[in-house]
């Protein structure tokens, strides 16, 4: 940028900042409580048996008591409910009932995969959004900006597992141009990011264009014109960073979005990560397993709303100073 | 016209320019034939009132109308021997901000809230001189001494937000003078400004004017800024320059009927000197004498304390004192004219004296104390005290029928069954100067002092002792100003209703009022009879307010 010297602000937030972080950690701590709470009563209250489950058809009930004892599931539900938040607390997620591992280990062993994935579904649809939302912004009312508008109507409107099976028919089995499924090269992971991030880019591009076109009435977008400045100058310098305020704060909010997006599309696509290992789990009634996952994707929430909130400042300075 | 030396050539000549509206009925004329010429170091005002067409013209100029909705049909706009009207947009670039600079009318909203004043005010300069950071930085820093702003080293690394609305308006200033431009133009550039800031903001665009050689077009519907700036004056009305001469021709012998009621219009400080009391507007016979004297407000030792404290998770506000020690009376068929500038606990005291806001000390209404009471408590006493706001545009529902908004009182205080009510209704419309069939209309049909009438008329529905205005006549144009105070005295002598009228306005304060409390930070620094105040102020602020206030009359100058 021309005048870095300007943009980069005096340090004078580091405590805030920390102070902030610490805030967070402590609601952190609150809200996945809250968050285990609420789906072990779920699970709790589900008709199927675990325990029957894992002992197959043909099991007699005896032994079908001895799993239940075996893994505590006799217990009362407080009891059983403590337990698991001494395990937690200790960083053990229990252990999956039909694959007989640590859950701690199975989840660790896919996130990666999942991180790469979300990546890319995160790439994906905050560049379509933008791209996509400015553009229609700047052609407000034309024949662009209907287009614009009605795809992305139609691709919010898509359930995910329709679109996802429309891109392998095209692309895959058609075209031939990527895989149908798996994990590994690059190729592998360009249908299942367009799957996951085509419902986001459609959402994007329909907030960013209201934001725009908000940003662009603005007094101070007037002024930038009155000052002789080119167009691109005024959206990308003076037009777009106000216009990301209300999106960044989305983008927080949006992982929880994201992650029910994860499940299908990893299932859909043989995408070897959490989303993947939940629904089997799903399947299986394999609680411990359940139970890690929605914390994992409970803390990644959380620790968006935690990103969102940290670079929000780093844009606007009215937020840094309180 | 001015006679013009012929060696003196206009800086920027407009002829017969045309602008039309495109509406969903077609083309619109919003401008027509307006022509004028801006000579060497002189600052032509344009003004008129809102609707008139003034900023349409200076959009034009700067080729700024929004395209959408505004387009230039006619007329020629010439600058030296440019013709702006034919320049094509990437040249019209090098003319905005370079030979032709504007500054606006809000700068709360004017600069942009997420970069710094050095960015902003080093990209204008970069934009139009080839200079290298540096020396922009050095050329800002220059400015910003220039406009009068102290440490303009540690100003360029501030944002927006750190400055207050005055020190916002020289930085566009100096954001506009940059680059040294030919004209200057400054649309309403103090109308959101306090009356002292504005004293300040208009000299130091006139010692600019001078030290940079710009001619400035001043556009402004005050017509005592009118009177403090211009060499010459072009009044608009309705999209056409009726009249325009030099300050002094206009003003002393006005030759359009419009002009004259505009001046006629203008409140001036110091019309009621010698009185007591409001002029009369209604009829003696009309008039009600209020047998019961004793006050029908009384404040004693309010404070007012914005801010929340800190609890656990959730970081509080750190309390400050929006309102010290305010005491006052306010008896029936009385006024009690309370004058500030922006922040001075004026419109707390307002909101506080009816409950609105939590507070501690007494406020008595009709002899009932209101400290600590709930809700529930407080609703037979809100009949005889009622509120009319600034902003007529926003305080009524616009999915409401304007008589349904004045019978909302009435129906939630349970007062007047359903065929009584539209009689009601009527009877208040007319009580307000307005049509009873305007009951079933929506507010977007009427204009803004009409709009203000129907909230009289909503105040006036629970038959109250008590009202309570603040900056009521703010929004609205001098002409229209003018027949809402009228109404509102008119109201006082045949109702005996006691205002608590709150504005920033001294010659609005001066017609309205029986007595007058100055605020300033939150306490009232001078209170006493309108003619102890404004006519022999004891407090230094009071005589700096006035002293601020522009006088419509150019020999009356104060800048010099």
């Amino acid at each position: 940028m021309r005048c870095a010297t300007f943009s980069i602000r005096r340090s004078a937030g580091v405590a805030d900042m920390a102070l902030l972080i610490l805030r967070r950690l402590v609601q952190t701590a609150l809200i996945l409580l809250g968050v285990a709470a609420i789906t072990f009563l779920l699970l709790y209250a589900l008709p199927a048996d675990p325990a029957r489950m894992i002992a197959g058809r043909s099991a007699t009930a005896q032994t079908v008591a001895n799993i239940r004892r075996e893994l505590g599931l006799d217990q009362p539900l407080l009891v059983q409910f403590w337990a698991y938040l001494q395990g937690i607390v200790q960083g053990d997620l229990g252990r999956s009932y039909a694959q007989k591992t640590d859950v701690g280990s199975l989840i660790a062993a896919r996130i990666p995969a999942t991180l790469v994935l979300m990546a890319a579904g995160i790439l994906v649809e905050v560049l379509l959004g933008l791209t996509f939302g400015i553009i229609a912004a700047l052609r407000r009312g034309g024949a662009v900006d209907r287009v614009v508008m009605m795809a992305s109507f139609v691709g919010v409107s898509a359930p995910q597992f329709v679109v996802a099976l429309l891109l392998l028919y095209v692309f895959a089995v058609t075209l031939g141009w990527f895989p149908m499924s798996g994990f590994g090269t690059p190729a592998h992971v360009v249908l299942p990011a367009a799957t996951l991030g085509i419902l986001g880019a459609g959402w994007y591009a329909r907030m960013v264009r209201s934001a725009m076109i908000d940003v662009l009435n603005q007094d101070y977008v007037r002024t930038a014109r009155a000052k002789g400045l080119s167009s691109a100058r005024i959206i990308l310098r003076h037009a777009l960073p106000n216009a990301m305020l209300p999106i960044i704060a989305m983008i927080g909010i949006d992982i929880g979005q994201f992650m029910g997006g994860v499940v299908v599309v990893e299932a859909v696509y043989g995408w070897p990560g959490i989303g993947q290992l939940a629904w089997q789990a799903i399947q299986q009634v394999d609680i411990p397993i359940i139970m890690g996952v929605t914390l994992v994707s409970a803390l990644a929430i959380v620790l968006g709303n935690l990103v969102a909130d940290i670079i929000a400042p780093l844009i606007d300075p009215r937020i840094r100073a309180r | 016209m001015k006679l013009v030396a012929p060696a003196s050539v206009p800086v920027l000549s407009v002829r017969d320019l045309c602008v039309d509206a495109r509406t969903p009925e077609g083309r619109r004329r919003v401008l027509e034939d307006v022509s004028f010429n801006l000579n060497p170091g002189e600052t032509l005002c344009i003004a008129g009132e809102s609707g008139s067409g003034k900023s349409v013209t200076s959009l034009s100029i700067m080729q700024l109308l929004p395209k959408a909705s505004l387009q230039i049909a006619s007329g020629s706009i010439q600058l030296g021997d440019r013709e702006l009207t034919k320049l094509s947009d990437r040249a019209m670039r090098s003319v905005r901000g370079g030979d032709i600079a504007m500054v606006f009318q809000e700068p709360m909203t004017s600069l942009n809230p997420v970069l710094s004043i050095g960015t902003q005010l080093i990209e204008a300069i970069r934009e139009h001189q080839a200079a290298e950071s540096g020396k922009a930085e050095a050329i800002a820093r220059q400015m910003l001494d220039a406009v009068h702003i102290t440490e303009p080293g540690r100003r360029l690394t501030q944002y927006p937000h750190e400055l207050s609305g005055g020190m916002r308006q020289r930085v566009m200033i100096a954001m506009a003078l940059s680059c040294r431009p030919k004209v200057l133009i400054a649309d309403e550039p103090t109308t959101a400004l306090d009356v002292t800031v504005q004293a300040q903001i208009l000299k130091l665009m006139r010692e600019l004017k001078q030290e940079f050689g710009a001619s400035i077009i001043l556009i402004t519907h005050d017509m005592g800024v009118v009177a403090e700036m211009a060499d010459r004056v072009a009044i608009m009305q309705n999209g056409r320059i009726i009249e325009q001469g030099s300050a002094m021709t206009v003003f002393d012998r006005p030759t359009k009927l419009y002009t004259r009621q505009l001046l006629a219009a203008v409140p001036r400080l110091g019309a009621h000197a010698g009185t007591d009391g409001p002029p009369r507007v209604g009829s003696e016979v009309a008039r009600v004498e209020v047998p019961d004297r004793s006050p029908v407000l009384l404040a004693r030792n309010l404070n007012v304390t914005y801010g929340s404290p800190t609890r656990w998770l959730f970081k509080g506000k750190p309390p400050v004192s929006a309102v010290t020690d305010v005491s006052f009376e306010l008896r029936p068929g009385e006024t009690l004219g309370l004058v500030g500038e922006s922040g001075s606990g004026k419109s707390t005291t307002g909101k506080a004296v009816l409950g609105l806001i939590p507070f501690t000390g007494d406020v008595v209404i009709d002899g009932k104390n209101i400290g600590g009471l709930s809700a529930r408590q407080m609703q037979p006493i809100r009949r005889s005290a009622q509120m009319i706001f600034q902003d007529p545009y926003a305080s009524l529902d616009p999915r409401m029928a304007v008589g349904a908004a004045i019978a909302e009182p009435l129906i939630i205080h349970g007062l007047a069954d359903k065929s009584e009510r539209d009689d009601r209704i009527a009877e208040l419309l007319r009580r307000v100067g307005l049509q009873a069939d305007a009951a079933s209309r929506y507010p977007h049909e009427f204009s803004g002092g009409q709009r203000q009438r129907i909230c009289i008329a909503r105040a006036l529905a629970l038959e109250p002792k008590l009202i309570v205005a603040d900056e009521s006549v703010a929004a609205l144009d001098v002409s229209v100003r003018a027949r809402v105070l009228d109404l509102m005295l008119e109201l006082q002598e045949t109702m005996g209703l006691a205002y608590l009228f709150i504005s920033h306005d001294m010659a609005v304060i001066e017609r309205m009022s029986h007595n007058v409390a100055v605020m300033r930070a939150g306490r009232i620094v001078e209170m006493g009879t309108r003619r102890e105040v404004f006519e022999s102020p004891k407090d230094e602020y009071t005589r700096a307010l006035m002293a601020a206030v522009p006088i419509p009359d150019p020999r009356a100058r104060q800048i010099i």
